[in-house]
């Protein structure tokens, strides 16, 4: 059994007297899928923004691929090979599709050095066909040389996931991937995100308020509360925890067995 | 520019150069001050793509100009290419310096914060006497690595040099905008928090602009100080930085040409209104602007239209 | 201690220039988010105006009171009148465009407002000493100070008395307070914007005219006065907090009081003391001292 690719343990993070992640132990094995689910304010986003770097944890470590990152900056994470998405897709507007994904990769290939930026040109070939790949992968094709700024939302949503698995990282945090997607349209977009991170030796944990969605995509699932980890298993068990449906996802019907990821 | 660009600018600066023959020297002198102060506007478009509008460019232009202009009194150095180099270094180093605290601004604070910048050293230099005050003082008449030109090939001459600093830094300018690091410009206007995400450092890169601003200002600022053959503190004040603010506009800030296309037009229009309407050029630069800014988007609008481009996209 | 209450007199004297000069600025800053160049040039048709207002009344033997009224009221008439021009014939056409396009028309506005004077008062330079004179000295132990120099810092502290009442407790000043907090989220509760800005930038074109005429006496009335002017009142409104009329009062005493002790004690720094403060407000405070920065959430 190998290591686990991230080791969180004790996790906190206060501000002032306000507390808004607690104890949170998790371990993650490589290339697993993992659902978090919980209310609003519940620490999902606190707990993602730890790991990216864009908050330091008050208390606790994070270890990733067994090197503690605990507070580091998240330049340095990312160059670690921890990436995100954002819930409000975050992309350049005023460049084509190909562009974006293009300048995702071209940094995530960029020498270290102030000069290699320099010397370094933006469509170098290896950028250029990095592009190409996640185009196809996640199925925006069509798009490439329309703006940014032009797009319908799903394809939004796809070019920030797709920036950010520019540069192959090898862990990857998706912030509501499905938020402000029609309810059509929320299986098709996480199938084709889930279709273009197979084989790719990523790790994916995304953040999901459909729990249909988290049924269908997710290997396991950690449910947030108040600031910690109020439950931790397959699909199955998680939805079906009592507290679970307390507070987060409500009562179920009986559903049809057979709802774990299968991609 | 793609090759077939580059192969234009080129043919473009050599046709200047011969055009040095069958001109008169008026225009000859015109053009020498146009073309120095399009690098300062060469260095205003680095900032301007990345979405920062310099009100404050005048300090690099300001201490070029003055670095050439002591050296040449203190050293008694005389060669031109010495001098100009040594003013855009000096100028080079300040941005640096200033960098740290500059690149941490946007938008309008760093329009101000640039302008603060600049007039301060404009306070300090008129408070100077040593360095003439508000009257300036004059500059050594520069050399060739060893030939001294007098009238007409000292004019040539540094028509010549101005010509070949400006093709220079156009050709290493354009180099840069295809780079990773000036390439990044756009995004970093657009979205510069994504930029951060995927593992850059925006303030470095902003840094990196700012350092090749600063330079290009102090050679342009060198440049023109040996071509007037004097530097005072107006160099410094806001209205020099205005002006070039102004000719970025009236070019469009999208690549290397317009700032030397767009410094030539303002200096002939400049001219012309002076000579014709000398109580009121300014006025007619105003409407000149304001009509730019109203109905020629082309030299504004890939720009400034997508200048802000962040808060006019709605997020769903 | 008799350098230290000329420093104080003469820091209020001069804080109160630059409070008087910077409110309209930063009024229709907050308000319109317009960084106005043109802010000069209202300050620049005030001293005119005020100008040609001493000229017409002064040396006629007639109550001194009258003239000073005279030059308020023609001021605030030329700035009534210019801003009007300006903001429905120019600025209207830009609304919704980038700032930075903004404040480059105000730019233009203000380099063709320059000749504009010239077209009207001429190249010459006006001298307007009679108010400062009318007003009178008083002794205050070895010190002599100009009346109307007490008198500015007076006008000064109405000012801004008046107008943190006004924003606080009447109607209006309240629906400017929305506006500048949210445009977007005023406009749909009702509040018609556009209007707002045109009595917002009328206010302010007054209050810089006001300004110039205000000044007129001490300074001499020529070309360019409203070039040095609006770096000013920039540095004073960039240190206060952009939209701050507290933040103006405050910018304006520390500026003040700083450029009075550089004249007395380091008079090499005087010209640039107030750039200097600035840059180190904003070092510490990159928005000024008293407007929080608005963090943006993804």
């Amino acid at each position: 059994m190998s290591a686990p690719i991230l080791a969180v343990r004790d996790l906190g993070k206060r501000f002032g007297s306000m507390i808004a992640a607690r104890d949170i132990t998790v371990s993650l094995p490589a290339q697993q899928t993992v659902g978090v689910i919980g209310a609003n304010g519940a620490g999902k986003t606190t707990f993602i923004n730890m790991i990216t770097g864009h908050l330091r944890p008050t208390q606790g470590t994070i270890h990733f691929e067994a090197r503690d990152i605990t507070g580091l900056p998240s330049r340095a994470i990312k160059g670690m090979g921890i990436s995100r998405s954002f819930q409000v897709a975050q992309i350049f507007p005023s460049l084509t599709v190909f562009d974006n994904i293009c300048v995702a990769a071209a940094i995530g290939h960029a020498p270290k050095h102030v000069i290699g930026h320099v010397c370094t040109p933006l469509r170098s070939r290896e950028s250029v066909a990095e592009a190409e790949t996640l185009l196809d992968l996640f199925e925006i094709g069509r798009y490439r040389d329309t703006l940014a700024a032009t797009l319908p939302q799903g394809v939004r949503k796809l070019l920030d996931i797709g920036m950010a698995v520019a540069g192959s990282p090898r862990l990857l945090l998706l912030d509501e991937p499905t938020s402000g997607i029609s309810i059509e349209e929320k299986f098709d977009l996480m199938q084709v995100v889930m279709s273009a991170l197979r084989n790719r030796n990523i790790t994916v944990l995304f953040v999901e308020h459909d729990m249909e969605i988290v049924e269908r995509f997710a290997e396991r699932v950690l449910a947030f509360y108040d600031g910690t980890v109020i439950a931790d298993g397959t699909p199955a068990a998680t939805l079906a925890d009592a507290r679970v449906q307390a507070l987060i996802s409500g009562p179920k019907a009986k559903r049809a067995a057979g709802s774990v990821a299968d991609v | 520019m793609a090759r077939h660009g580059r192969i234009a600018a080129s043919s473009a600066f050599l046709a200047a150069a011969a055009a040095a023959f069958v001109l008169p020297d008026w225009m000859i002198s015109l053009a020498t001050i146009a073309f120095a102060n399009g690098l300062v506007v060469l260095g205003l478009i680095v900032l301007w793509r990345a979405g920062l509008v310099s009100f404050g460019q005048a300090l690099y232009y300001c201490i070029g100009a003055y670095a050439v202009a002591l050296v040449g009194r203190w050293t008694g150095v005389s060669d031109a290419v010495a001098l100009v180099l040594i003013g855009g270094i000096s100028a080079g180093l300040v941005s640096f310096v200033v960098g740290f605290l500059l690149a941490r601004y946007r938008e309008i604070f760093f329009a101000m914060l640039s302008l603060a910048l600049s007039m301060i050293l404009y306070g300090v230099l008129v408070k100077t006497e040593s360095l003439g005050s508000t009257d300036g003082f004059s500059v050594i008449v520069p050399t060739f690595f060893g030939y001294a030109p007098h009238q007409d090939g000292l004019l040539v001459a540094l028509y010549w040099l101005v010509l070949a600093v400006c093709a220079m830094a156009a050709l290493l300018v354009d180099a840069y905008f295809r780079s990773v690091a000036g390439a990044l410009a756009v995004p970093v206007r657009d979205n510069e928090i994504r930029v951060e995400f995927l593992g850059m450092s925006v303030s470095r890169l902003i840094h990196t602009k700012l350092v090749i601003s600063g330079v290009l200002g102090g050679l342009g600022g060198a440049l023109a100080a040996l071509a007037v053959g004097h530097v005072d503190p107006n160099m410094s004040y806001w209205t020099t930085s205005g002006e070039f603010v102004f000719i970025t506009i009236l070019a469009g800030a999208g690549s290397v040409g317009p700032a030397f296309v767009g410094s030539l037009l303002f200096e002939s229009v400049r001219s012309f209104a002076f000579a014709i309407l000398p109580q009121l050029w300014q006025m007619l630069l105003g409407s000149v602007l304001l009509l730019t800014i109203l109905f020629l988007p082309q030299g504004l609008g890939s720009l400034i239209t997508r200048l802000r481009w962040r808060r006019k996209v709605e997020a769903p | 201690m008799l350098t230290a209450f000329a420093i104080l007199v003469d820091g209020l004297v001069y804080a109160a220039y630059l409070f008087i000069v910077a409110i309209g600025l930063t009024l229709i800053f907050g308000v319109m988010k317009i960084l106005n160049v043109a802010h000069g040039s209202f300050y620049t048709f005030g001293a005119y105006g005020a100008a040609t207002a001493v000229g017409i009344y002064f040396d006629r033997g007639l109550p001194d009171a009258g003239g000073f009224l005279l030059m308020a009221v023609f001021a605030m008439a030329l700035g009534l009148a210019l801003g009007l021009i300006l903001e429905r014939g120019v600025m209207r056409l830009v609304y919704g465009r980038d700032e930075v396009v903004m404040v480059l028309v105000t730019y233009a506005a203000f380099l063709i407002l320059e000749d504009v004077v010239i077209l009207i008062w001429g190249p010459g330079s006006y001298a307007t000493y009679q108010p400062l004179l009318a007003a009178g000295n008083v002794e205050v132990g070895e010190l002599i100070l100009s009346n109307y120099d007490l008198g500015l810092i007076v006008i000064a502290a109405l000012l801004a008395a008046t107008s943190y009442w006004a924003l606080k407790f009447t109607r209006y000043g309240r629906l400017l307070t929305a506006v500048i907090f949210d445009r977007e989220t005023a406009a749909a509760f009702g509040i018609n914007v556009r209007v707002v800005y045109t009595v917002t930038f009328v206010i302010g074109a007054m209050l810089g005219a006001l300004g110039g005429a205000i000044m007129a006496p001490k300074i001499a009335v020529t070309l360019g006065i409203g070039v040095e002017v609006i770096v000013l009142a920039f540095a004073v409104v960039a240190i206060g907090g952009m939209g701050s009329i507290e933040g103006a009062l405050l910018g304006a005493l520390i500026v003040g009081i700083c450029r009075a002790a550089a004249v007395h004690l380091v008079p090499q720094i005087e010209l640039f003391v107030i750039y200097g403060v600035m840059a180190l407000v904003l070092l510490i405070r990159p928005h000024g001292l008293f407007v929080r920065a608005q963090p943006r959430k993804i």
